[in-house]
């Protein structure tokens, strides 16, 4: 097993190389400079201002050069500092980042799951009532309705019409000045709609989901089994099916982490979140290399230790395929 | 608690129903819009689509880094409310007879924020750095032309040019930046790029990324100390969610586009809690025509296409009447701008005209003029995101497929825009905005040496006439001489129509009606931002 383990680590290594060597070079590849973006057709700068910002990047160098030295830097976990005027470390401008969109991310997948799971289940049990069917409607409705625009019209009825919430950000003004708990509240008050938009749209892919795993499982014979042997049907369904049909499910689970530290641009942008996505999508705009190598090369790190920790995690949930493998 | 989660979704689909019927409804009292006696206190929170970027001026280009660092620091000179350079720093200056030096006397007993004394040293530093080859600043050219700066005192700063250069004096409204905490040190990773020191009424307090700005008043301002007591830059990516902010009371000022200002904001409500302000912004919207393309070299085209287009018609239906048509590259009521030139007016019939003469018939009756064989075909380029640019240039293409010129338009993301397109020389026409600068030197867009790659004058446009004007223009103080320069320049450019000049917006900012003083002047209502006041008993923060 140690072996297996320090060869799935060690093969990472040139993974890893070979994605930030095609991202740095398709990053490049991208028309326009980060110093175009800067100056902007501004009549006041001139050309020589444009070369000295050039060379003040280190974008006058061939671009194999500027990519070891990238990687050189990157070797001792040094993202270097971002193209833009502020010029500051990446790693600084991702890690104050970071935990708003974690936490959001992780706060949305909890209600999503909370709330689809259920939904399923009793969808699969109670199959083709009013009750399943009208689900089907709401679910199919989450997924159909642009977030952008059930998130302006929940902001304008709950914030501006009824005043109730608060219309964007993260706190009110003054929020440093309130106790512990009044900060929270005030914290809640301004995730309710962010998170509730989120969860009502990804509702339908895990809620189908669950009620088509759901139902293969009470079709079994086991099941029929269980039922014969007299057992509540509550007891049926929580504790023999339910088991047996959230497997799949927890694989969804495992694909999900990767993407808690991906930000949705247009979420953040609407509610004025100052999350990943605005600052990768900025870094996009701005051709800021190194912060966008940076976000890169994070998000592919973390995939790759997903997986790996997926299939290690599957190996020891699963005897079947535990058992394969000592073979 | 998992079926409250459902219930609570499920009665939100109603309510949705109702919000489409934009119901107001308010709590707040509508505020006395009586004068109040001027008090201290209260803070004022302004929308920004934007964050900035540093807070070391000379470092930034972009304007939510100007909006701020314009609080917190000084220049030399500063415009006024009348567009004028007036002493900011700099109590007043001399210009020597030849016009080569301008000696500054500077003001004395104003203090940095952190309580150093501001003298002729900064003013020293923040020249040196600003020319210094390794600082990657935006701003060096007009500095570079200084052939000596010295420091005599602590209260004179004395600089030497070549040859007279009246955008000089402008240039000295840079930011002056504090030479005892910066000195000998890194500029490009100093601490106060996210923490900066000045001079200005308003001290930085606190800066939460991607969130907002905080500023404080200083109460040591050598102006006095500014009546609102803080100041508030919430950065809201969006302009519908800022507007909302604005509506539910979480911002006091923004912008608004047209569309807000003339469909949603005639409420009896919304007038009673906002100040709408209406003035010419300092930009102007234009149509260029790639010179090097022998399709527009003939000036007798270039008058069609302008006959052609309805301005008025672009101004009615993009800003919705919110602005006013451009005849030249200067902003109207300013001095540089002449009154009385006037390009070609919206006639169809003469555009038609000028083409025939032109040698542009209709020879295959297909409705498109034809030359040589060839069909007078274009695209017109515009960049990815702004709509009143692409909505102008539909409106253009209707028109000029009306004469018989087909028209394509293409959007294009702003990055390839400038390298593949502008830079290369490689496209037919464009649609895109210069700023108006307070100052009327254009020699960086129109003089004939600035068309060589990533220039400005990238349309090629050459006419020795206007270079004459465009550098003696900006080699005399005069301002009478200035004045006959550049009026001359507009009657000859309003003949060549190098550019089809569109239309000048409207800036269209709100402010909270809590908030007096508010003066509208040619240079916007930022210019006594220190005088703006809550009275007392209507202050909220």
């Amino acid at each position: 097993m140690i072996a297996y383990l320090l060869k799935r680590i060690l093969l990472l290594i040139p993974l890893m190389l070979g994605i930030t060597l095609i991202t740095f070079t398709v990053v490049h590849l991208a028309p326009g400079e980060p110093v175009e973006m800067q100056i902007s057709m501004n009549p006041k700068v001139t050309a020589e201002a444009r070369e000295r910002l050039k060379e003040f990047y280190g974008l006058d160098k061939p671009l194999h050069v500027q990519y070891a030295v990238w990687v050189k830097k990157l070797v001792m976990l040094d993202f270097g500092r971002s193209f833009a005027p502020d010029n500051r470390p990446v790693i600084d401008k991702i890690r104050e980042r970071i935990p708003i969109t974690l936490s959001l991310n992780v706060i949305s997948l909890l209600i999503e799951f909370g709330l689809a799971l259920p939904i399923g289940i009793l969808a699969a049990i109670r199959r083709d009532t009013l009750f399943d069917k009208g689900m089907t409607v709401f679910v199919f409705l989450g997924f159909a309705v642009p977030t952008f625009w059930l998130a302006l019209l929940l902001m304008y009825l709950f914030g501006v019409t009824l005043g109730w919430l608060p219309v964007s950000g993260l706190h009110s003004l003054g929020s440093e000045d309130y106790g512990p708990f009044l900060w929270f509240w005030d914290m809640v008050k301004h995730l309710l709609i962010p998170v509730s938009v989120a969860a009502f749209g990804s509702l339908a892919g895990l809620s189908r989901y669950m009620r088509s795993t759901m139902l293969d499982v009470i079709r079994q014979d086991y099941i029929t089994t269980a039922r014969a042997k007299g057992l509540r049907e509550r007891t049926v369904i929580l504790r023999h099916a339910l088991r047996n049909a959230l497997l799949p499910v927890i694989t969804l689970l495992g694909l999900s982490v990767p993407g808690l530290i991906g930000g949705s641009v247009i979420f953040e942008t609407i509610f004025a979140i100052p999350g990943m996505g605005q600052l990768f999508y900025g870094g996009v705009m701005a051709r800021d290399y190194p912060l966008v190598m940076g976000i890169l090369v994070i998000g592919a790190g973390l995939t790759l230790i997903g997986n790996m920790l997926a299939d290690i995690g599957y190996a020891f949930a699963d005897p079947r395929i535990r058992h394969g493998q000592g073979r | 608690m998992n079926r409250g989660g459902i219930a609570f979704l499920v009665m939100v689909l109603p309510l949705l129903l109702l919000a489409a019927c934009d119901r107001e409804r308010g709590s707040s009292p509508p505020p006395r819009k009586g004068p109040g006696m001027p008090a201290y206190g209260d803070a004022i929170v302004a929308g920004s689509i934007g964050e900035p970027s540093t807070l070391i001026p000379i470092l930034a280009t972009d304007s939510a880094s100007s909006d701020i660092s314009g609080l917190v620091y000084n220049g030399l000179v500063r415009y006024d409310k009348n567009l004028q350079l007036e002493g900011d720093l700099a109590e007043r200056w001399d210009i020597s007879r030849d016009g080569l030096t301008i000696t500054f006397h500077l003001r004395r007993g104003v203090t940095w924020h952190d309580g150093g004394e501001f003298t002729s040293r900064d003013v020293l530093y923040t020249y040196r750095v600003t020319i210094d080859p390794k600082t990657p600043t935006a701003y060096a050219d007009s500095f570079r032309q200084v052939l000596k700066a010295e420091a005599p005192d602590d209260y004179t700063f004395r600089v030497t040019y070549a040859r007279p250069f009246a955008p000089a004096l402008e240039s000295w409204g840079m930011p002056v930046l504090p030479a005892h905490l910066l000195e000998g040190k890194d500029i490009t990773k100093s601490p106060l790029s996210r923490n900066p020191v000045g001079t200005g009424p308003y001290i930085f307090r606190q800066w939460v990324a991607g969130q907002r700005v905080v500023l404080e008043s200083n109460p040591n301002y050598y102006e006095g100390r500014p009546y609102i007591g803080r100041y508030i830059y919430k950065i809201i990516p969006d302009s519908s969610t800022m507007y909302m902010e604005l509506k539910a009371g979480g911002i006091d000022q923004m912008g608004i586009s047209p569309i807000q200002y003339q469909r949603q904001t005639g409420t009896a409500k919304f007038a009673s809690k906002f100040n709408k302000y209406r003035y010419p912004a300092a930009a102007y919207t234009y149509l260029a025509y790639n010179l090097r393309n022998p399709l527009f070299a003939d000036k007798r085209v270039r008058q069609a296409l302008t006959s052609a287009i309805n301005k008025k018609e672009i101004i009615h239906g993009v800003l919705l009447g919110m602005g006013q048509v451009a005849h030249g590259p200067f902003k109207p009521g300013t001095w540089a701008y002449n009154p009385d030139v006037r390009d070609f007016d919206y006639n169809p019939q003469r555009a038609q005209a000028l083409l025939a003469e032109a040698g542009w018939r209709d020879r295959n009756r297909d409705g498109i003029l034809v030359k040589n064989g060839k069909p007078f075909q274009f695209t017109i380029l515009t960049n990815q995101g702004n709509d009143q640019r692409l909505k102008s240039a539909v409106i253009i293409q209707y028109r000029l497929k009306a004469i018989g010129i087909d028209v394509k338009i293409r959007v294009i993301e702003w990055a390839s825009f400038l390298s593949q397109f502008i830079d290369k020389g490689n496209f037919d026409a464009v649609l895109l905005a210069w700023t108006i600068t307070p100052d009327p030197d254009i020699f960086d867009i129109w003089h004939s040496s600035k068309t060589g790659p990533k220039e400005f004058n990238f349309i090629r446009y050459m006419n020795p006439e206007v270079d004459r004007l465009l550098e003696q223009g900006r080699s005399t103080f005069d301002m009478d001489e200035r004045k006959r320069c550049y009026f001359r320049l507009q009657e000859i450019m309003a003949e060549d129509q190098p550019y089809t000049f569109l239309y000048v917006p409207d800036a269209l900012p709100v402010v909270s009606a809590r908030f007096r003083g508010i003066e509208p002047a040619p240079a916007g209502i930022g210019h006594n931002f220190i005088k703006w006041y809550v009275p007392k008993e209507e202050q909220v923060y």
